[in-house]
């Protein structure tokens, strides 16, 4: 059977093959180390908090209103990349294509927040290189910035596959693990807003 | 999550469901922080508590994770990194506040 011409029968009864499996757990193990390295710059952040060298603190930074609605956005995002995925598992192309485009709303929503925060930061003089603190907060918030901006490329180019090539064998299994990252990115915020911003703004 | 690395989830139900148990999860630490009702270390408490379980949440019905469906060795991995994080976070922090209260002492 050609990957590239799967049928519908093969996705009513979807089937992993060795190869979509280990490409699976593959993706798995990368997320792992990827959620220790996001530790690290956590911990890193922790030890930073109170080195703000005289400059701005996370009050003055933060605002609990946008934070809120980064949330809300990439948990939105989240619930409608699971939607282009029960689309996915159902063999309904059109409604994949539809939840993806929501989902890469969602997305540039949350990246066009985050980048007129740091902008905002910036121009009052609370960039990065003010002090450990901050230094700590940029890194940190933006790993996972660029994390999403790059989740935001994979799905365009998702698009366009599944455009080119339809609901294949091979784009099914990426849009697996792209789910997964997209995902995994979500959780990671759950930390952010639960250890940067909320105590942040006490 | 099963073995086969391709999309075989087909309900919508997990997903909604975990939507409202995320958005009551994150309503309440966000509520707590703006009225700002409790004293500082209990509010921390109560975020900690809530993020665990929002994780959790994310973790069984985003990710689809359960002991019967995932396959073992998905979770050998996690659970190895948990413990990796845990040394090393931990162990980090440990020894930088202990490093600041000794340097306290001393200056």
């Amino acid at each position: 059977m050609s990957m590239a011409s799967a049928t519908d029968a093969t996705l009513v009864h979807p089937g992993g093959s060795p190869e979509t499996e280990e490409k699976a757990f593959g993706f798995w193990i990368y997320l792992m180390s990827d959620a220790i390295i996001f530790a690290l710059l956590f911990m890193t952040y922790l030890v930073m908090f109170g080195n703000t060298a005289g400059g701005p603190e996370a009050k003055d930074v933060f605002s609990l209103e946008r934070a809120a609605a980064e949330t809300f956005l990439l948990l939105m995002s989240s619930t409608t990349f699971g939607m282009a995925s029960i689309a996915a598992a159902r063999a309904d192309r059109e409604r994949v294509v539809m939840w993806l485009v929501v989902t890469v709303a969602l997305g540039l929503g949350f990246i066009f927040l985050e980048f007129s925060e740091f902008r905002g930061m910036i121009a009052e003089g609370a960039g990065p290189s003010r002090s450990g603190f901050l230094s700590a907060f940029f890194t940190l918030v933006g790993t996972h910035g660029l994390h999403v901006s790059i989740g935001l490329i994979w799905i365009v180019t998702m698009l366009a596959q599944i455009g080119m090539k339809g609901l294949s064998v091979p784009v099914l299994s990426r849009l697996y693990r792209l789910g997964l990252f997209w995902h995994f990115l979500d959780i990671i915020w759950v930390a952010i807003f639960s250890i940067v911003y909320l105590p942040g703004l006490l | 999550m099963d073995a086969s690395g391709l999309p075989t989830e087909r309900s919508a139900a997990p997903y909604l469901f975990g939507l409202a148990l995320a958005l009551i999860l994150t309503a309440v630490p966000f509520g707590v922080v703006y009225f700002d009702f409790l004293q500082n270390s209990t509010t921390l408490i109560v975020i900690a508590f809530f993020a665990v379980a929002q994780i959790l949440v994310h973790l069984r019905f985003f990710l689809h994770i359960g002991f019967d469906s995932t396959p073992t060795e998905n979770l050998v991995v996690m659970a190895f990194a948990i413990v990796l994080m845990c040394i090393m976070v931990g162990g980090s922090l440990w020894i930088m506040f202990d490093l600041d209260w000794r340097m306290m002492v001393q200056g």
